[in-house]
């Protein structure tokens, strides 16, 4: 079945996998906003769910997005220092 | 315009075929990605709203459901609209200093 269906040509080729890249790169952003999103939520919403988010959560739960990304960059330099002291 | 030439036949069911591929692959993503909020918001909202499980759902636990999904969706995009903006600004300043 697969032999009947004629190929791309070129163009179109190097147009789908620029595509497919972009489509990629979507998915991965989406999929760190689904892991941010239950980590910050089991963080900051600790009370019974309301009407609508308190300042308090609403900030928490950016700070926490901000505060992540802040560890991991802070954790990489570290181990960069610790392998040019060595 | 030279492939056209070229293949006067198949380009233009070409780009009907390729058009079709770019959107089941939109289609399939747009639907992990569906399927995934509800995983998690399931999970967050039964732990939240549901702490004693009794014979049904009582209109009390079904009320806040009902808000906690609102609220699941809220917080996905409070934290989707930072990320995105906390990406902006790292591509910005990362002409000098790499990030990632």
């Amino acid at each position: 079945m697969a032999e009947n269906i004629p190929k791309f040509d070129e163009a179109t080729q190097k147009e789908l996998a620029v595509f497919l890249e972009k489509e990629q790169t979507q998915a991965k952003i989406h999929s760190s906003v689904h892991n941010f999103t239950t980590m910050c939520w089991d963080k900051c919403i600790t009370s019974t769910p309301s009407t609508r988010f308190s300042r308090s959560e609403e900030s928490c739960l950016v700070s926490c997005v901000d505060r992540f990304l802040d560890t991991s960059i802070f954790l990489v330099k570290q181990i960069q220092e610790r392998r040019g002291s060595q | 315009m030279s492939d056209f030439f070229k293949n006067p036949l198949s380009n233009p069911d070409n780009t009907a075929r390729k058009q079709a591929l770019m959107e089941q692959v939109r289609n399939e993503l747009a639907q992990a990605n569906a399927q995934q909020l509800m995983n998690n918001m399931n999970e967050r909202c039964f732990k939240a709203c549901v702490t004693k499980p009794g014979d049904s759902l009582s209109s009390s636990e079904q009320t806040c459901l009902t808000r906690c999904m609102d609220r699941y969706m809220e917080a996905f995009n409070i934290v989707s609209r930072t990320y995105v903006s906390r990406l902006a600004k790292e591509r910005s300043e990362s002409d000098s200093a790499p990030f990632s």
